[in-house]
């Protein structure tokens, strides 16, 4: 096996990592996978040798979950600051519960999620995030903070638009 | 102190590990005069390591060649990602015959081949992919392991409709590690790993659905670091793989194939 194959493949954990993370369950996240590598084989000669191939991936794999949102049956963009919490959530002081983290994600808009994720599990640098996003780096970080002040409303079980400080 | 106000993007440059160290002290500094503004970073703290903690197992479960959920999807997908692969692996012919894309007899005219079909030369190639996505995997080589191999037996001859039992190669120096079930050309195949003491891993594919084929002696092929043995015997395919060298590999496929025609 050539080494551009040896490095495709040793992508997958990673690949499987964030797709389970942004798409939530294990079918549509493996069929993410799935055509994420197929994507990666076919354009494989493509590739532009010493270029970062899990860039690369992870930006095969933004295009097709983009692609998918967009024809979803649920309107995941639709949503707006001011959404409700959840109401399973009601002690505020309660510790964090690892499912509530994962409940809360759900109810991130896509790019924030994403962007969330590329940070804290590939620990991509926000340059290498506008890369595989394919937008300004300035974006990337409008989305990282107001992911993460609504991802803490979400898990403290309050409306995040009272509290969103974008620049101090 | 530069005397730079602080921004948004450096408090989270700051948690992300971004921010140069010369900068840190400048940050602490502010947050120290901020509680608030230190609760709330320390929130965004916990966030990345509570999404490490929830996905991170991930990346140590086996990949699935196969999902139960949607057989025939996967099946039909984990054959084109195995299609794909082979383009990667053999520049080529071998990669778009399986793809469908050429017709076999176009391809035996331009590239002849011994006798024998190319279901046999795709016996090669899905075993040795099976190889090089199973054997390197550390926590999850086989389903099951050869210290239940009365369970692994018993469970690949139902699945496979007829009775199958890993050789011993204990004598060859190599120990069996356990097997699973893959998805084949058109029904399920067994995969059985072995190792020896250096950590060497071979690995054993059983293929039930070669009716096609008529009996050939052993063949050899090559895929990158894999070398694989294979061979048709009535209804079954055997194809042998592992990292080493081409008389290593034939010494044991040779062991494997007497005590299989002993057994039967």
């Amino acid at each position: 096996m050539d080494d551009d194959s040896i490095q495709l493949i040793a992508c997958i954990p990673r690949l499987r990592r964030y797709a389970r993370a942004l798409a939530g369950n294990r079918a549509e996240a493996d069929d993410l996978v799935q055509d994420t590598m197929e994507r990666g084989w076919s354009k494989l000669a493509s590739w532009r040798r010493g270029g970062d191939m899990r860039a690369w991936l992870f930006g095969i794999m933004h295009n097709l979950y983009v692609d998918q949102a967009r024809k979803a049956r649920i309107p995941t963009e639709a949503l707006d600051e001011n959404m409700p919490r959840p109401s399973t959530h009601a002690g505020q002081a309660d510790p964090l519960e690892m499912r509530d983290m994962e409940a809360a994600l759900r109810l991130l808009p896509a790019e924030q999620r994403e962007t969330l994720l590329l940070v804290a599990l590939e620990e991509m640098t926000y340059e290498e995030i506008a890369d595989a996003m394919d937008v300004p780096v300035g974006t990337v970080m409008s989305r990282l903070s107001r992911g993460r002040e609504r991802l803490r409303a979400l898990m403290q079980g309050r409306s995040v638009s009272s509290t969103l400080k974008v620049v101090k | 102190m530069t005397g730079n106000p602080i921004t948004e993007a450096d408090l989270h440059a700051y948690i992300d590990g971004m921010l140069p160290q010369s900068r840190h002290a400048e940050i602490e500094a502010y947050l120290a005069a901020r509680p608030d503004e230190a609760r709330r970073l320390h929130a965004y703290r916990l966030q990345k390591d509570q999404l490490r903690a929830l996905f991170n197992p991930v990346m140590d479960e086996a990949i699935p060649i196969s999902l139960p959920s949607r057989p025939r999807r996967w099946t039909w997908a984990a054959q084109r990602l195995a299609a794909s692969l082979l383009i990667a692996l053999s520049g080529g012919a071998i990669g778009w015959l399986l793809h469908g894309r050429i017709d076999p007899h176009a391809l035996q005219a331009s590239q002849p081949r011994p006798a024998g079909n190319m279901k046999a030369v795709a016996l090669a190639h899905q075993a040795a992919v099976a190889h090089a996505v199973y054997s390197p995997d550390v926590r999850h080589p086989v389903e099951i392991g050869a210290d239940q191999e009365d369970q692994l037996v018993t469970w690949l001859s139902k699945r496979l409709g007829t009775p199958i039992r890993p050789p011993k190669l204990g004598k060859l120096g190599y120990e069996l590690i356990g097997g699973r079930l893959l998805p084949g050309q058109s029904g399920p195949v067994a995969q059985f790993m072995y190792h020896d003491n250096a950590g060497q891993r071979l690995t054993l594919y059983v293929s039930t659905e070669q009716s096609d084929n008529k009996g050939a002696g052993f063949r050899f092929a090559e895929e990158g670091p894999v070398n694989v043995f294979y061979w048709i015997d009535g209804k079954f395919g055997y194809a042998l793989s592992a990292a080493t060298g081409k008389a290593e590999l034939a010494r044991i496929a040779t062991a494997v194939y007497e005590q299989l025609e002993k057994s039967q």
